[in-house]
């Protein structure tokens, strides 16, 4: 039997283990963590298509006022699915593939700590996958009670709730397990001489995530369960003819749902990190403090949830608690945005497609930051609370947070992963068309919040239709800018400019010591870490 | 109240970047907290990213920049770290003094219950001048409208039958429940937003200072017709309310005298096509096929062609875990008297029976 792995080099490797099996076999039986890494990164990629696929329909219904294209119940079918589409299926697992690609490449480690574990990680979530798109075709069609779910609403939904809540329960499962997989990798599998405040800060921040997962997910569980229950079995959790109460819904979901947002941002955080002192040619500024940061944030984020409640009428003190706690976290947050500004000062900077990704990054995020503190005001949030205000806010810090740093590490990684160097002027194209196209799209949502657009809904005011019409011309540009980055990824596995062990000139790390490709196995002895 | 609306108009065409111009206290301190915290996010961004960019320009390698090798600094890092805190504390001075005075619902002039529905609003004058009078409010934009066959209104989505009216400069306060979903009651204007949960009573209050028409919508995702439930407010001087009043209480006297009078079968079909239209269209559709499965049709259904008391039970109570609202609460016996005896002689059901409002009164007590 002939190895099968990755690549050329890794097939002539002095120790190849060649007795896996081959086909599509190998990829289901696999426990390497590059293998996994690879699936999560096309199964994420193949996700972030199918929920940009939902978003052109909504913003075709959306280009002028009327109902044009879907009907309305349809439209928040759309609306909802691709919230849980990109949020669970792209972003979530996009990042556990880096996770699983770089994490042992960084501290020096020859696998995850549980390999097979880590296999079952990734098959839950085609299934699950399955479940949620699968569930258009069903009898009433898919959940449309938005991603929030909120009860009573997704109580009244049809079968194709059971599914996204089924959906949700496997795509849970998995990502606790990952998380504990990278936990466990982290803490016990360093290289010798790699102590906790030497490790890149990609595996501080995914570490910080990863307890945030395991802490969090189990509390989506619980609330969809109960949603489950309260459907099919007689509770009555959040029906107040029964006992229950519907705003307990939203407590116990955003207990979840802001440590989520930060599930998302963390380890963009860490890819950022990465990036920005190999390509100032200089080292991290404040290591220490981006460490304290995250961690900052990271439970701080457990104190806020109920600021994306402040219209359900909460006592005026705990409008007051809340509020304050979300400003706060705009301190740890700031210090990052400070720690990565003075890193590029007095550097030596150049802008490869990562550096460019990575800078863009930070300043669009930015943007989302800022919107993020005026929707922490309370006052102000009551004004702005589901309108196309919000809309902007979290696409600027989920798509030009979350989503720009996944290219970044992207650009950053292939030539690790493939061997070749992605191609420049693609790279460059691909970023400058996702920053124009962005832009256009989302920037006009903030004017559309402001005077009065309401979130989630298939028709609107005729003051609107301006922006709308240039948001849906922008999409359009943002989702085909998105084939760019397909076409640079086809064309770096099949070929292009070899990569040296370290691609990028002011790269340092484990990862960068190891061939280009990366051969199957890697670290097999753990090498010694003089940092 | 042709003035108001012009004005009102005249409004929608300067809101298009910013809030809506304000109305009441509140949403000025609300206006005028957000342009603040504005100028000073802006000041802020600018002064960070002037930063980078000078680095993005001046400290490039192929400018032959050399890098230098600090990584640390306590004292720059403290000093970002507590001036941001100082900045954040100037922040929720103003906003921590708002929040306390739109909590303070204390000493209303007049209380109005404002309950959702999907996908309507219902109001109900509590307390102060004009107590006792309910009605439904929904949105008076046509289908035709919607669907593109005919050129939209100014007000296209943001206009209703019935609207909310209420006088000038007195303080308001305004309940809020639901009767299904989760709705929330929003009139950017006023600066207020509240949420109308099902099983609870929630509060808000508001005193407008400038008579006119202001508009906003259900900003709660309730389902399918989420986009298409309007509020629309008349503020007016004491007089007109006083008149409005007036002519209100008229109106529910002459509906008493509806409910006990025996009503002729082309009289209730006549009344129920409007009241179907109001109420029933939006999930049965006018031609009553429905969108099952989620819902039914009307023509044909063995409920509609049935026991006229089964029917009669199910369009009283609602049908709990769908969106099939309980009507009792909402409409008077007159009306479901007509909106039944329409769907029993309309379409393929040509059952000539009728529904009288005496059987609807002696159903809500069976």
């Amino acid at each position: 039997m002939t190895t099968l792995t990755h690549d050329p080099i890794g097939a002539h490797a002095p120790h190849g283990h060649g007795h896996g099996p081959t086909g599509l076999m190998r990829w289901v039986t696999t426990t390497n963590h590059k293998d996994i890494g690879t699936m999560y990164l096309i199964f994420s990629f193949i996700m972030f298509l199918s929920g940009g696929v939902m978003a052109l329909t909504i913003r075709t219904e959306l280009f002028q006022p009327g109902l044009q294209v879907v009907e309305p119940e349809f439209f928040n079918q759309l609306t909802t699915m691709h919230g849980l589409v990109m949020v669970f299926g792209a972003i979530m697992p996009a990042f556990v593939g880096f996770a699983n690609w770089m994490i042992p490449l960084m501290i020096g480690a020859s696998d995850m700590a549980f390999a097979r574990m880590n296999n079952w990680s990734f098959w839950l979530l085609p299934p699950a996958a399955i479940l949620l798109l699968g569930s258009f075709f069903v009898p009433g069609g898919a959940t449309a009670a938005g991603w929030t779910l909120y009860a009573p609403l997704s109580v009244q939904m049809g079968m194709g709730m059971d599914l996204a809540i089924f959906a949700i329960h496997i795509m849970g499962i998995s990502s606790i397990m990952g998380a504990i997989n990278i936990v466990v990798t982290v803490l016990n599998m360093r290289a010798p001489g790699m102590t906790m405040m030497k490790m890149p800060l990609f595996c501080w921040t995914w570490l910080i995530t990863a307890y945030l997962l395991i802490a969090v997910m189990p509390v989506l569980a619980g609330a969809v369960t109960m949603i489950l229950t309260d459907r099919h079995f007689g509770t009555s959790f959040f029906n107040a003819a029964g006992g229950g109460d519907p705003v307990m819904f939203q407590h116990i979901f955003w207990f979840f749902g802001h440590p989520e947002v930060y599930i998302m941002i963390l380890p963009a955080f860490g890819i950022v990190s990465q990036i920005i002192p190999t390509f100032s040619r200089k080292p991290l500024f404040g290591y220490a403090s981006m460490v304290y940061a995250t961690s900052s944030i990271a439970i701080l984020s457990f104190t806020v949830w109920a600021h994306h409640m402040f219209t359900t009428g909460m006592p005026a003190v705990a409008q007051l608690f809340f509020m304050y706690a979300t400003m706060l976290i705009a301190v740890p947050t700031g210090v990052k945005v400070f720690n990565w500004v003075a890193t590029m000062w007095r550097g030596s900077l150049s802008f490869e497609s990562p550096m460019l990704w990575a800078t863009g990054f930070i300043f669009v995020f930015t943007m989302g930051g800022f919107t993020g503190l005026i929707c922490a005001i309370a006052p102000i949030d009551i004004q702005l609370q589901d309108t196309y205000y919000v809309v902007a806010h979290f696409h600027y810090v989920l798509v030009a947070g979350s989503l720009f740093a996944l290219f970044a590490g992207a650009y950053y990684w292939l030539p690790k992963w493939t061997g070749h160097m992605p191609s420049e002027f693609l790279g460059k194209l691909h970023f400058w068309c996702s920053m124009v196209f962005f832009n256009i799209t989302f920037f006009p949502m903030h004017f559309l919040g402001l005077a009065g657009m309401p979130r989630r809904i298939p028709d609107y005011a005729l003051q609107f239709a301006d922006f709308n019409a240039l948001a849906t011309i922008g999409a359009f540009g943002f989702g085909l800018s998105q084939l760019i980055f397909l076409v640079v990824v086809v064309k770096c596995v099949r070929g292009g400019e070899k990569a040296a062990a370290q691609s990028w000139e002011g790269a340092e790390g484990l990862e960068w010591t190891v061939p280009s490709p990366a051969p199957h196995h890697t670290f097999e002895e753990a090498p010694v870490f003089k940092g | 109240m042709l003035g108001c609306a012009t004005g009102a108009f005249a409004q929608d065409a300067v809101s298009r970047y910013n809030l809506q111009q304000p109305v009441t206290r509140i949403a000025s301190e609300i206006y005028s907290m957000h342009t603040l915290m504005l100028i000073i996010c802006v000041v802020i961004f600018i002064a960070v990213f002037g930063v980078m960019f000078w680095s993005v320009f001046h400290h490039r390698k192929s400018r032959g920049a050399v890098a230098a090798n600090f990584h640390e600094n306590t004292a720059v890092e403290i000093a970002w770290t507590v001036i941001p805190v100082l900045i954040l504390l100037g922040m929720a001075w103003p906003a921590t003094k708002t929040v306390i005075a739109m909590k303070d619902t204390t000493n209303p002039d007049i209380t109005i219950k404002a309950t959702g529905y999907q996908w309507k609003w219902g109001y109900d004058y509590l307390q102060g001048e004009g107590e006792g009078i309910r009605f439904l409010s929904n949105s008076s934009t046509p289908r035709d409208q919607i669907e593109g066959a005919a050129v939209k209104g100014d007000t296209y989505l943001l206009e209703v039958d019935n609207p909310l009216v209420v006088p000038v400069g007195k303080k308001v306060r305004v309940l809020t429940t639901a009767a299904d979903v989760i709705h929330s009651w929003w009139v950017p204007a006023f600066g207020v937003k509240q949420d109308a949960i099902p099983g609870f009573i929630r509060d808000t209050w508001f005193r407008a200072d400038k008579e006119g028409i202001y508009r906003g919508n259900c900003a709660e995702l309730c389902g399918k017709d989420h986009g298409f439930m309007p509020i629309e407010v008349h503020v007016v001087s004491a007089e007109k309310y006083t008149e409005w009043v007036a002519a209100q209480q008229q109106l529910t006297a002459a509906a008493a005298v509806d409910d006990v009078r025996e009503w002729a079968l082309a009289e209730l079909v006549e009344r129920g096509q409007k009241v179907y239209a109001a109420n029933c269209a939006a999930c049965h559709q006018a031609d009553g096929k429905g969108l099952p499965p989620a819902f039914p049709a009307l023509d044909g259904s063995p409920v509609v062609t049935g026991d006229p008391a089964a029917q009669l039970a199910l369009v009283l109570n609602g049908k709990p875990g769908t969106a099939m609202a309980a009507f009792g609460a909402q409409l008077s016996d007159t009306d479901l008297a007509a909106v039944i005896t329409y769907t029993r002689n309309s379409w393929s059901n040509q059952s000539g029976k009728v529904v009288q409002p005496a059987d609807v009164a002696a159903g809500r007590k069976g």
